[in-house]
């Protein structure tokens, strides 16, 4: 074979290839998805699953989704998605922040497969993109109605894990119910769980049994709202906030309003720029401004004066005019957080790891 | 802030310790006839749907406890099958079981997230209910946590004094030997793995009955292994089972109430102590190896045929 020839056949390759990549574009774009938890938790996973649907129903035949559903995190997510990657999958979507390492590792190997991380901080390649939602500003409105409806002035948070997400989460709740309430107790049970609904049921039983009226939490199931229901059952009043997602079927007590996460405009968007070209990898921190965090239908349970004043703070955030964590603010020790009229920056936000004052007790290490 | 009520902290850890009383005893019958049965999970999660679903339908707890006995002892057979006449290798077999239930629980339970149980009522004592302290400790509770007792006295008394339980043990000490004296080895596992499904599968339908009580996927979060776990615990003996049980339950119980009455202890310490009292319980009763390696069913996980 002449050296000719050879120029010829490496251009007939190239030429073919180039046709195999366009060919390629006139499949659907593959969008896979990897959740840590069951669909049917009707909390986190099932949000993020909503916003796959919304994908296939906003790009119709332009898109294919797959998803996987209780992944654990470590090595079960990377085979996951390394799974998903070598089928051919274009964008992958990691919906939890144990997926975070995992997504890095895979993300090296597959330079030209996007990965999204939900409530990351690493992006070690330039394919990896992480996306969050600002969850405290739905946690400010609920503590405040919290904060007007307890009677007992004891409210209780079931937590998670002590990262600085979940500690944001109990400060910016905390600090509206202070505001209306001034002598308000908080109550933090630690359950070590995203999703263990007996435990979550045993942590809202031991707080009513203390006398808590309102619940909230930042775990996934709807066990706590059956236990508090059981709990009105027996003759007592206490309150629940939906949390990720409506958990209606609770309403109008003990659910009395929920903060849901809204991924559909960003999972839309993401897909779009893909479709369009104009994909980039960034760091997206979307809340109420832009849909993603939305305060679910407040129940008649609560007077309508506090009903008004929680939508009007709903507005107010939406608009950009008020920033939960606005000083004066605190730190539990005393020391100044935030001074008079100064706005915490995203930086402040996403290294907390400290309660604000009038918090009693200590953040597990 | 107030300090816990101790009595109503005896009561709920009663009520959290029965899912995992009720799957350990059947594990441990089950682990008596020398089968090792790791599908406890399934098998739980299995009769946490079904008992859901069929007491949602027919609005009645009891069919629904009743249906998720058959529902886990019916799981329990496919395990049944493969380990006992095409000879497959219990630990895989049983594992397989656990992921297999997961799944198929969650696919028959699409139509029931969000649904309410109709309420199991506790046994009506009467006057005895209202006794300070003794009432709510013991006559405030459901059918199903009396059961669960009246359940450890009969598997006790079965193995320890019947002939039932006799040629039970010593199917899971020796089956060759069993087998030499004419006994059906492979039906009297069939057996034990049945009852130690039909256990499991009770355990589950009273998380989803009673403890939780609602259905959503995945709900026995571990409970199955910390079953497993409490027949080690227990050194296969039906009463150490109940302590284990209450044990496990209480502790994870009384942390939860520490929390929420906010005493000053360090919620890692707390969160970790049932699987550290475990442990140091473990190693405290294995100090006498002799005996607890006695204890074990000698022929605990092996196969049998008769043909070997």
């Amino acid at each position: 074979m002449n050296f000719r020839l050879a120029l010829k056949g490496a251009a007939l390759a190239v030429a073919t290839g180039l046709a195999g990549i366009a060919s390629a574009q006139d499949e659907p774009l593959k969008v896979g998805f990897i959740y840590c938890c069951p669909i049917g938790d009707l909390g986190w996973s099932y949000q993020h699953d909503v916003g796959r649907q919304a994908i296939e129903e906003e790009y119709g035949d332009r898109v294919e989704t797959i998803f996987q559903e209780s992944v654990s995190e470590g090595a079960d997510a990377e085979r996951v998605m390394t799974q998903m990657a070598l089928s051919g999958a274009d964008i992958i979507f990691a919906t939890s922040f144990g997926f975070m390492d995992a997504t890095n590792n895979v993300a090296a190997r597959f330079p030209d497969v996007q990965f999204e991380h939900a409530t990351g901080y690493k992006r070690e390649h330039p394919n990896v993109t992480t996306y969050n939602s600002r969850f405290y500003e739905g946690r400010a409105v609920v503590g405040h109605i919290a904060g007007k409806m307890t009677e007992t002035n004891k409210i209780g948070y079931i937590a998670s894990y002590p990262i600085p997400e979940v500690i944001m989460g109990i400060n910016s709740f905390f600090l509206h119910a202070q505001k209306v309430n001034p002598d308000v107790e908080l109550t933090v049970v630690w359950v070590y769980s995203w999703f263990d609904p007996a435990k979550e049921a045993d942590a809202a039983r031991a707080m009513i049994e203390q006398g808590v009226d309102v619940i909230t939490q930042h775990t996934d199931s709807t066990a706590p709202q059956a236990a508090a229901e059981e709990a009105i059952a027996a003759g007592t009043r206490v309150f629940t906030f939906g949390q990720a997602s409506d958990m209606l079927p609770y309403a109008p007590a003990p659910r009395i309003a929920s903060i849901i996460d809204n991924w559909n405009p960003y999972y839309i968007k993401r897909v779009g720029q893909l479709l369009d070209g104009t994909y980039e990898s960034m760091e997206s921190w979307g809340g109420m401004p832009e849909g993603e965090v939305v305060i679910g239908e407040i129940t008649d349970e609560v007077p309508a004066d506090i009903k008004a004043e929680a939508e009007a703070m709903i507005a107010a955030i939406t608009a950009g005019e008020y920033h939960p964590f606005t000083g004066p603010i605190m730190k539990q020790d005393g020391s100044v957080f935030l001074a008079e009229g100064e706005v915490a920056t995203d930086e402040q936000l996403l290294t907390m790891n400290f309660y604000i004052e009038g918090i009693d007790g200590d953040i597990p290490n | 802030m107030d300090a816990i009520n101790p009595v109503i902290l005896i009561a709920s850890l009663i009520v959290a310790s029965t899912p995992i009383l009720l799957a350990a005893l059947g594990e441990l019958v089950c682990e008596k006839a020398g089968v090792l049965n790791l599908g406890v999970e399934g098998m739980m999660i299995f009769g946490a749907i079904c008992g859901f679903a069929i007491a949602v339908e027919t609005e009645s707890p009891l069919l629904g406890f009743l249906c998720a006995a058959l529902a886990g002892a019916a799981l329990s057979m496919i395990f049944g099958v493969l380990t006992q006449f095409l000879l497959s290798n219990q630990v895989a077999t049983g594992l397989a079981l656990t992921l297999f239930g997961l799944g198929f629980s969650a696919l028959v339970g699409q139509g029931y997230v969000g649904l309410k149980a109709p309420a199991t009522p506790a046994v009506p004592f009467g006057p005895l209910a209202d006794l300070p302290v003794v009432g709510p400790i013991l006559f405030s509770h459901d059918a199903m946590v009396y059961a669960s007792i009246a359940l450890v006295a009969a598997v006790w008394y079965v193995l320890a004094h019947t002939r039932a339980g006799l040629i039970l043990r010593a199917v899971g000490e020796s089956h060759d030997a069993a087998h030499a004296l004419g006994y059906k080895v492979v039906r009297i596992r069939l057996l034990a793995i049945a009852f130690g499904g039909a256990l499991a599968g009770l355990g589950g339908a009273y998380l989803s009955l009673v403890r939780v009580p609602q259905w959503t996927e995945g709900m026995t979060a571990g409970a199955g292994w910390i079953a497993l776990a409490i027949v080690v615990f227990a050194s296969w003996r039906p009463w150490r089972i109940v302590l284990g049980a209450y044990l496990f339950g209480g502790i994870s119980v009384l942390q939860l109430n520490l929390q929420a009455a906010g005493i000053k202890i360090p919620v890692e310490l707390l969160s970790m102590s049932p699987y550290v009292i475990t442990i140091v319980v473990l190693v405290l009763m294995s100090r006498d190896r002799t005996r607890t390696a006695l204890n074990a069913p000698a022929a605990l996980g092996r196969s049998f045929h008769a043909s070997s």
